[in-house]
């Protein structure tokens, strides 16, 4: 396991240069394209499309299908690629999944790409029986996971996670950034049955290649250690875990981050390692607290007989409002102002201290 | 009718006849079964199976093999008949039909089951997996063709559309679907739960090859099959009206039924009837 410090995010951002002429201050948006990249963050444009493309070159039985939101998914980019291995199937995502179990009943490796919310809600039925059942290599991706959009329940797939935990057999992915996905994407491929990718698209943030990390499919990742807190968290909330760490650092709270992108199937023997402890123990996610990492960390504890506390940073149990993302990250607490006001709070509750000297954090 | 030809019906009719029995059987054997449905479909099973689909029984996962996909889970009784018929499933192996630890379960699933490619049983799939069969073997040069038989009580599932827009849309004239009309669904009548009505004027104006004939006319739908193996540039669609209990008259006369209820001493009378060969 690594230990990797870094005190300072050194903003590089690859495409914004400021304007030259003043402009108007912009609005906040609630624009569904809204991207979750912070200001000046360095950023990767469409990695699930080139990885797909990269993967293509080496595995010719690679095919890409979407359901009218190629261009939504990242998916243009295989298409462009790749014309005569990509089916357009039309706004109809139960088509979409029973032609993608279709295609790897013969033989292909489909990856078909749609919202979350339609592959997960609209279209279950499908990727539960015509794929998860027999056990297919098909690899569903869903984007706008969470709470990624601002256009409101309709398109936040906040419970995509819950509604997929049942299925036997489906492995589950939530990648934090732009890495994670580039080498997510020839390890779902490889790995000989369905699988179903939180997918992150457009200018993705890229964070994990600051640290000492790789990719493996149902494996967490420690990455940082920490003496006061531990942070468990998966998907894009580990970006915020990992710069809530950074700012607690600064007031002496030494904060562990336990990167857990596979959902399904847990690394029970991460989680256990890490939440075994005498410190304080959240989780992080970009889903309803109902049925995601929360609930999977609290139930592989319980089943494990370690009767910690967990406290849980999740969308709540409700359906969310539109708006724009930041405005709304911040409501619903997935910020990491909110990651840090939480730890602070729950240390001061339990009488907790961080650092060396034993002094209480400020707050 | 040529000589060869007759000989072709008459060999399609007798296979037909021994489906309908091993169905009987298995329906003896587990006191129930879909066995309306099964005796419906009968003929249109012995056609494709036994004239159209080319598999090798003995190698049910052959790469270029037809494939027959079964919608309606239910219909697993009459499969597996054509399939002992096909010599895919010894003929002993029925007596096992919906027991414990069987390979042939009462709805019919791809992992039980030798030469059952699909699970069936959530309407409205079989056509999207057919789909992603028809698209992928074509992309991979391979000529074998794909059947989905569903069911008129299937077309209420939206999806069966989406997967006919799909067909269209691509081509896919390596794909054939069979629906068999037998005019009945759960709750009753189709035309009182769902009207589906016009089957054949539908799957036009989704842009198939249509055609509708007889499903108990053997050589109607022999000549139906032939002349869509021939059609090229749009997927095709058999529209079968078929009898529910065909080849018995004690249970064709029976009120008609989803779950048809037959009781343990008419067992041994619809076998008999089947024999004596009774008018359709």
């Amino acid at each position: 396991m690594t230990t990797t410090h870094h005190t300072t995010h050194q903003a590089t951002s690859q495409a914004s240069t400021a304007p030259t002429h003043a402009r108007p201050a912009k609005l906040k948006t609630s624009a569904m394209i809204a991207s979750f990249a912070d200001p000046g963050q360095k950023t990767t444009p469409a990695p699930f499309g080139h990885a797909l493309n990269q993967l293509a070159e080496q595995r010719p039985e690679i095919v890409g299908l979407s359901a009218d939101l190629a261009k939504y998914t990242d998916m243009h980019i295989f298409r462009d690629k790749h014309p005569e291995r990509f089916f357009q199937m039309g706004m109809s995502e139960q088509s979409l999944l029973g032609t993608a179990a279709g295609l790897a009943e013969v033989g292909l490796v489909p990856f078909a790409s749609t919202y979350s919310v339609f592959a997960t809600r609209r279209a279950y039925d499908f990727l539960c029986l015509d794929i998860a059942e027999p056990g297919l290599n098909v690899n569903v991706v869903g984007a706008l996971p969470g709470l990624t959009t601002g256009y409101g329940p309709s398109h936040q797939a906040t419970e995509d996670i819950a509604i997929l935990r049942g299925c036997p057999g489906l492995t589950i992915v939530d990648p934090c950034d732009a890495v994670d996905i580039e080498q997510a994407v020839p390890a779902l491929a490889a790995y000989d049955g369905p699988t179903y990718l939180r997918l992150l698209r457009g200018a993705v943030p890229r964070v994990l290649d600051e640290y000492d990390y790789t990719f493996q499919l149902g494996k967490a990742a420690e990455l940082r250690t920490g003496r006061d807190v531990v942070l468990i968290s998966t998907g894009l909330m580990t970006m915020r875990a990992l710069q809530a760490a950074e700012r607690l650092e600064a007031d002496h709270v030494d904060v562990a981050v336990l990167h857990v992108p596979t959902i399904k199937p847990l690394d029970t023997e991460a989680v256990l390692a890490v939440a075994r402890t005498d410190r304080l123990v959240l989780t992080c996610e970009n889903h309803t607290v109902v049925g995601g990492l929360a609930e999977s960390v609290a139930s592989t504890l319980a089943f494990a007989g370690v009767g910690n506390r967990i406290v849980p940073v999740a969308l709540p149990d409700e359906f969310l409002a539109a708006g724009a993302l930041p405005t709304l990250h911040d409501r619903y607490g997935l910020s990491t102002d909110s990651i840090v006001s939480r730890v602070r709070a729950e240390l001061q509750a339990s009488g907790r201290t961080g650092g060396d000297a034993g002094e209480p954090p400020s707050l | 009718m040529s000589a060869p030809e007759n000989d072709r019906i008459a060999r399609l009719s007798a296979a037909a006849q021994r489906i309908r029995g091993y169905a009987l059987h298995m329906g003896e054997v587990q006191g129930q079964g879909y066995i309306g449905q099964a005796l419906g479909v009968a003929d249109i099973l012995a056609v494709a199976y036994g004239d159209q689909l080319r598999f090798r029984p003995e190698d049910p996962q052959w790469e270029d093999r037809d494939r027959f996909l079964l919608s309606i889970g239910h219909y697993a009784i009459a499969l597996y008949a054509a399939l002992a018929e096909a010599g895919t499933i010894p003929l002993e192996e029925l007596d096992s039909y919906g027991s414990d630890e069987s390979r042939l379960p009462m709805s019919a699933m791809a992992s039980y089951t030798p030469g059952v490619e699909i699970s069936g049983g959530s309407l409205g799939h079989g056509l999207t997996v057919a789909t992603g069969m028809a698209l992928g073997l074509r992309h991979l040069g391979n000529p074998a063709r794909v059947f989905n038989l569903l069911s008129d009580g299937e077309l209420d599932e939206g999806s069966t559309w989406e997967a006919a827009m799909a067909c269209a849309h691509h081509g896919l004239d390596n794909i054939t679907a069979i629906v068999d009309v037998n005019a009945l669904q759960a709750d009753g009548p189709t035309a009182g739960v769902l009207r589906t009505e016009p089957v054949l004027d539908k799957w036009q104006a989704f842009g198939w090859h249509a055609l509708r004939v007889d499903g108990n006319d053997i050589a109607a739908l022999v000549s139906a099959f032939d002349e869509i193996a021939d059609h090229q540039g749009a997927p095709s669609v058999l529209i079968c009206d078929t009898r529910i209990g065909c080849g018995v008259p004690l249970l064709m006369e029976r009120e008609k039924a989803h779950f048809m209820r037959v009781e343990e001493h008419e067992w041994q009378i619809a076998r008999t009837q089947l024999e004596e060969g009774s008018p359709r």
